[in-house]
């Protein structure tokens, strides 16, 4: 393994190219922290903003006026903000109207930490896209499935977890793609607020090293990786729970 | 038609262009011939060089060129500069010379002409509540500490003293942050960090308790190859040590002495 990490030394003397996260191990520890944040923030986002969509979808097709305008209200508001915004409306405005507690240290921080506000702030806004994308599917569910579903005595909430949101979710399966695909690109916007993920610690890592077209490289290239995986996964899944003669 | 308004934005670009041109000779007997010294200033960095309520720049750095044109008896004029424009200032002849809080590197002496020796200097501290009670570097430990994004230092707080950086774009956020104790201290350029505590209804519970380390020293400037000027700015620079006119402009200014000015005191005041 030293042989390994060293070679990139003898790479950067000999050809300039410094890829200073394999030979020096500083850079290293940071940049395979990074990635575990960015993957850790990801997968709490991804779960939340899903579970906020369904839920979501669900209160808006709701008899009571109020439940549905407060959903419509919810979406318009995350919908039509941008993301950075919201982080730092959520970081540096809600954050300082919480209550304090004592850390470790003895010294009173804000209750809920930059991770915390990117996981909450990401995956509302998410979840406001995840909404309309379960009410599209929803939506595309034939009005006589329903009907059979009520005639066979299922209530409103026994009708869409059986029969309504497992056709709604193959429908959707498409367009929440999408959606994740670009959920998980948008975790580098937590960078504004100082949360370790990819981008803040190869911002790092340019500034100490100037070595900013390879840690750009390094960037894409994991991206690339950790997006084309969630996409893979996701196609395979929408295979095994394809629905034959369905028509998806 | 055509020939005559190329004609004209040629003769107006020339025109432009002479206008523009900085003096060449020698700058000293051009200031003399002018009657004034331009000098560059920061009009943003309090108290080295910032505006007061009239709109005035005042500060220690403006005191300096003060001393410089009353040495040429000459009246000042100021221009505010910003660190991104400073030397291009004056290599365009914008200014004749530039006291700007400017780090005295190599890369910047092909550009400029630095003057030695040096007339200031700043380093690395950590302003944090009082109560944290940070004394030396190595309390940091596993504490997280604010910072600017793209610091060199932010790298060495963390690899060798152990802190925890969270390093935020602009010193704005930075400062939000450590209201809201989200961090713990703030690692960055003591003499910046001097300014803000001197805004004491707002920082009055916070010091910068460790010693400054990474000390860089400033240099003022003037145009490559003014080799009579920057003689003169020479001893003018050996001439303020020589009397304690810059620990002297500290204390007016509300600065703690600082060691760099009391070394060179203390290295001058006997020749």
């Amino acid at each position: 393994m030293e042989a390994f990490f060293v070679w990139f030394q003898w790479l950067y003397d000999e050809t300039g190219i410094n890829l200073t996260y394999f030979y020096d191990s500083f850079d290293r520890g940071r940049m395979i922290g990074g990635f575990f944040t960015t993957i850790w923030l990801s997968l709490v986002c991804l779960f939340f903003s899903t579970i906020i969509g369904i839920i979501g979808a669900w209160l808006q097709g709701s008899r009571l006026v109020w439940t549905r305008r407060f959903v419509q209200g919810y979406i318009q508001f995350f919908r039509n903000t941008p993301p950075l915004v919201q982080m730092y409306f959520f970081f540096f405005a809600l954050g300082n109207l919480l209550p304090r507690v004592k850390n470790e240290f003895g010294f009173m921080e804000p209750m809920l930490g930059n991770f915390t506000w990117a996981a909450i702030s990401l995956s509302f806004f998410a979840g406001a896209f995840n909404v309309e994308i379960f009410r599209s599917g929803i939506e595309a569910v034939p009005e006589s499935t329903r009907e059979a579903a009520e005639a066979l005595g299922y209530n409103r909430l026994q009708s869409y977890i059986y029969v309504v949101l497992p056709l709604a979710f193959r429908v959707c399966l498409p367009a929440l793609n999408n959606n994740l695909v670009n959920l998980v690109k948008t975790t580098t916007l937590a960078y504004a607020i100082a949360v370790p993920e990819l981008l803040y610690v190869s911002n790092q890592i340019w500034s100490d090293s100037v070595n900013v077209p390879e840690m750009m490289v390094t960037l894409l290239i994991l991206y690339v990786a950790l997006v084309g995986l969630l996409v893979w996964a996701m196609h395979r899944w929408e295979r095994a729970i394809r629905v034959p003669g369905y028509g998806i | 038609m055509l020939r005559k308004i190329l004609g004209l934005t040629v003769a107006a670009g020339l025109a432009a262009t002479l206008a523009a041109a900085p003096a060449q000779a020698d700058s000293i007997d051009d200031i003399k011939a002018r009657g004034t010294l331009i000098v560059g200033v920061k009009a943003d960095y309090k108290p080295y060089g910032f505006r007061d309520p009239s709109g005035a720049i005042i500060g220690i750095e403006p005191e300096l060129a003060q001393d410089v044109a009353d040495k040429l008896g000459v009246k000042l004029e100021m221009v505010p500069v910003v660190s991104s424009n400073r030397m291009q200032f004056l290599e365009q002849g914008k200014i004749d010379l530039m006291i700007a809080t400017m780090t005295d590197r190599p890369d910047r002496r092909k550009v400029v002409k630095i003057v030695d020796p040096n007339y200031y200097s700043s380093g690395t501290n950590v302003m944090s509540q009082k109560a944290a009670g940070l004394k030396k570097w190595e309390d940091l430990k596993g504490k997280p500490i604010c910072g600017i994004q793209g610091a060199f230092y932010n790298k060495k707080t963390q690899e060798e003293f152990g802190a925890k950086i969270v390093a935020f774009k602009g010193t704005a956020e930075v400062y939000t942050a450590l209201k809201q104790g989200s961090c713990v201290g703030f690692v960055y350029d003591d003499s910046a960090l001097i300014a803000q505590l001197q805004d004491t209804a707002q920082w009055g519970d916070y010091e910068m308790g460790l010693p400054t380390i990474d000390d860089a020293p400033w240099g003022l400037a003037v145009r490559l190859g003014e080799g009579k000027f920057a003689k003169l700015m020479s001893d003018m620079i050996v001439g303020w040590h020589k009397s304690g006119r810059i620990l002297e402009l500290e204390t007016k200014n509300g600065v703690a002495n600082t060691p760099f000015a009391k070394a060179m005191h203390e290295k001058y005041k006997n020749m």
